[in-house]
């Protein structure tokens, strides 16, 4: 038996040890990892809390984040509780597996500290991993500060291992801008966190002796299509109501209440920016002064829960908007920002009528300053007043030297 | 404690229960099948087992099929190694919290892979699992190309065979790399058993499959797996080519225990000269002209000069 953790009702934590806890409480079977900036501190204390008997299952530090991933489908396919984390180019050399795990219908929980993938290398915040696993087929929910961090790797576990979705989840934070900075995070007793994720329930596992199961088979275009399709539906019909029902859980457990969309001062908004991880922070602050300084009737939707994307939640909190500001911190790299096409997206074939434009902020870890969102704000009031774009479709906010807009 | 078969002769042993059907899309001829069956065979015990992508996995588990009696995974290419230490992994988590459904039955953890997966890009993953010490066995079904795709070179590919992208032409005798020596590689990792083995040899090979289950920690086992299709003999003629292998010393038999003691297992009666070996495979078919003889000329004498090395260490018990 691992020994419990007496914690305090407030510890003072960084995302990174937020994470670790929650990995810890929750009493993971096999966590197999790799170290990554910014994501290291993770794996870390998780090494440090198995050096002191607060965990008894595996921890297998491999060769490379390709084997970690690697190991956690061999353990999860085995039949128990699986977890690691990583970051950036470790989450890049990750990809093909991440592929594997959801194919194959495997509850894992990933934690991604959110970090620039080079070149140029870089080892700051920005949301190129995250971007890059949107197409794996795991559920992507986002932390926005430590608390969330925590809170959320216990919905990632419920919701994963819950038998009617059996997929990956990766539960994101930011690099050092979440991951580092200390903030106050209520606990959870140990067996409450415990409780609340509840046991692991196997299914398919090949430590069944008596019931031998065969992982990973090989299907062509006879079969291949029916289980993406399969795979698809679940985490479009499966995934949403079930995060709500954790979500609704949890609030009941915490009082910290979570929402698939967090929609910050929208009921009378105006305009508003949609974006992620700790600039929701920063977005509502300013939200505030605009509406009071500057008599801007500001709104912020920040994204919780990034895939399976939420098109009917989204188009509900933009509906009444005149003008919307997508907030991406990664290079879309030969489109529009991945924000800007989903939100589109949710909003097209609706009546909403509306004005997007698009931002890419933050690369690399360049900060978003209020200063920044003040005049995002004010362009998108302009374009309210306008009805229609009256900036370049696509702006770098913060960036120096000439202004590179496109559109 | 783990159970091992006692198994007697060859009709006994094809008789004996069978955990990878016969019911798969391999090659008439394929040795894999053999090798696989023989591994198996070895024991009672339960298996737990992983293939990496090739030949032995698409041909073994193709949806809604399966030729497996026995809990069996597959990931990708590089990583069956990794796949059985996570399974691996989680018996030894479930063993410590007493959540093992059947926690009396100790199973057997096994990967196979092939040459590509093994020599070329799973090495990596291989090299992790056994520094990490592992318990579990890792079968290479070594036919020195990557079949699967069509007889593309990989680095277990000898020096003069004809592949796919390294063809023999007008002005090219084929692969010019010597093989891999994977043997001496593992051994070095420090793990407790390490064998190569031949299909034709069966009891060699089941004695060795049973040390290796009985060892404590990773254990690499090389089998040498004649392929009908890419070193293109007759299907027939698998065994005699793998005889032809193991008798003209192309691929001895020995075992090295602890990643120092050598042991060779298995002496020929008559050495077969190497020539013998080259020219009954069409791989190697245009080394015969007078402008090639040299490279079989120097095959002999490598082939030599390691026999030579391999007695010398048995001898010194090193």
């Amino acid at each position: 038996m691992a020994d419990t953790m007496e914690l305090r009702d407030i510890e003072v934590w960084d995302g990174n040890m937020a994470a670790s806890h929650a990995l810890r409480q929750v009493q993971v079977d096999v966590v197999a990892a790799y170290p990554i900036t910014p994501s290291t501190p993770i794996v870390e204390n998780y090494a440090g809390f198995t050096a002191n008997g607060y965990v008894d299952g595996e921890f297998v530090m491999t060769e490379s984040e390709h084997g970690a991933m690697s190991c956690c489908i061999g353990a999860a396919a085995a039949g128990g509780r699986v977890a690691t984390a990583t970051s950036s180019q470790g989450f890049a050399l990750m990809v093909e597996t991440l592929y594997s795990a959801s194919g194959m219908r495997l509850p894992i929980v990933l934690n991604v500290v959110n970090r620039a993938i080079g070149a140029p290398l870089n080892v700051n915040g920005d949301h190129s991993d995250m971007y890059m696993g949107r197409d794996s087929g795991w559920i992507q929910l986002d932390s926005y500060c430590p608390q969330n961090a925590y809170d959320l790797n216990f919905i990632a576990f419920k919701v994963s291992e819950d038998h009617d979705v059996r997929l990956p989840a990766m539960v994101h934070q930011d690099g050092f801008m979440t991951s580092h900075t200390a903030q106050g995070v209520h606990t959870l007793p140990d067996d409450v966190a415990y409780k609340f994720v509840g046991e692991y329930k196997p299914m398919n596992d090949m430590l069944d002796l008596d019931h031998p199961v065969t992982h990973g088979v090989q299907t062509e275009e006879d079969w291949h299509f029916e289980h993406k399709a399969r795979q698809q539906h679940a985490l479009m019909t499966a995934v949403i109501p079930k995060i709500e029902a954790a979500f609704d859980e949890f609030e009941k457990l915490t009082g910290r209440r979570y929402n698939i969309v967090e929609s910050y001062n929208m009921d009378d908004a105006e305009v508003a920016v949609v974006c992620m991880g700790t600039s929701v922070e920063t977005a509502r602050e300013v939200a505030e002064e605009m509406r009071a300084q500057h008599g801007i009737k500001a709104g912020v939707v920040g994204i919780r829960v990034f895939r399976p994307w939420p098109l009917e939640q989204i188009a509900a909190a933009l509906k009444d908007v005149k003008a919307i500001g997508a907030l991406d911190r990664s290079s879309p790299h030969g489109t529009v920002g991945a924000l800007f096409n989903e939100i589109s997206g949710s909003l097209f074939n609706t009546d909403t009528k509306t004005v997007l434009t698009n931002y890419i902020y933050g690369l690399g870890g360049r900060d978003l300053t209020k200063a920044h969102l003040v005049s995002i704000f004010t362009d998108l009031k302009a374009n309210a007043d306008a009805g229609k774009v009256t900036t370049p479709l696509q702006q770098y906010i913060g960036l120096r030297g000439p202004k590179l807009s496109f559109f | 404690m783990s159970e091992m078969k006692k198994i007697k002769n060859l009709k006994d042993f094809s008789t004996s229960a069978d955990r990878f059907e016969g019911a798969n899309l391999l090659c008439p001829g394929c040795a894999h099948s053999i090798i696989v069956r023989e591994v198996l065979n070895a024991t009672n015990d339960d298996l737990i087992l992983a293939a990496s992508t090739g030949c032995l996995e698409v041909c073994t588990a193709v949806y809604p099929y399966t030729s497996w009696d026995a809990s069996w995974i597959h990931i990708g290419f590089e990583n069956g190694s990794s796949a059985v230490a996570g399974a691996e992994a989680m018996y030894k988590a479930l063993k410590t919290k007493g959540r093992l459904k059947q926690p009396d039955r100790v199973p057997k953890f096994v990967a196979f892979g092939g040459d590509g997966a093994t020599y070329d890009i799973g090495f990596q993953w291989i090299s992790g699992c056994f520094e990490r010490g592992h318990n579990m066995m890792y079968v290479c079904l070594d036919n020195e190309v990557y079949a699967n795709t069509g007889g593309q070179r990989s680095s277990s590919t000898p020096i003069g065979a004809s592949a796919t992208t390294t063809p023999a032409g007008r002005v090219s005798y084929g692969e010019k790399r010597n093989k891999k020596d994977m043997m001496a590689i593992m051994a070095a990792h420090g793990a407790p058993y390490v064998a190569q083995v031949a299909p034709n040899k069966w009891k060699d090979m089941v004695a060795k499959i049973q040390k290796g289950f009985a060892a404590e920690g990773p254990v690499y086992i090389n089998a040498m797996s004649a392929c009908t299709t890419e070193w293109k003999f007759a299907p027939e003629d698998t065994i005699s080519i793998s005889d032809l292998a193991t008798d003209s010393l192309v691929f001895p038999l020995y075992e090295i225990i602890d990643g120092t003691k050598l042991n060779i297992t298995y002496r020929p009666k008559n050495i077969v000269p190497v020539r013998d070996y080259l020219g009954a495979q069409g791989r190697f078919k245009h080394l015969f002209t007078k402008q090639y003889d040299y490279l079989i000329d120097e095959w002999q004498t490598r082939v030599d000069a390691k026999w030579d090395y391999l007695q010398r260490r048995e001898e010194a018990s090193v």
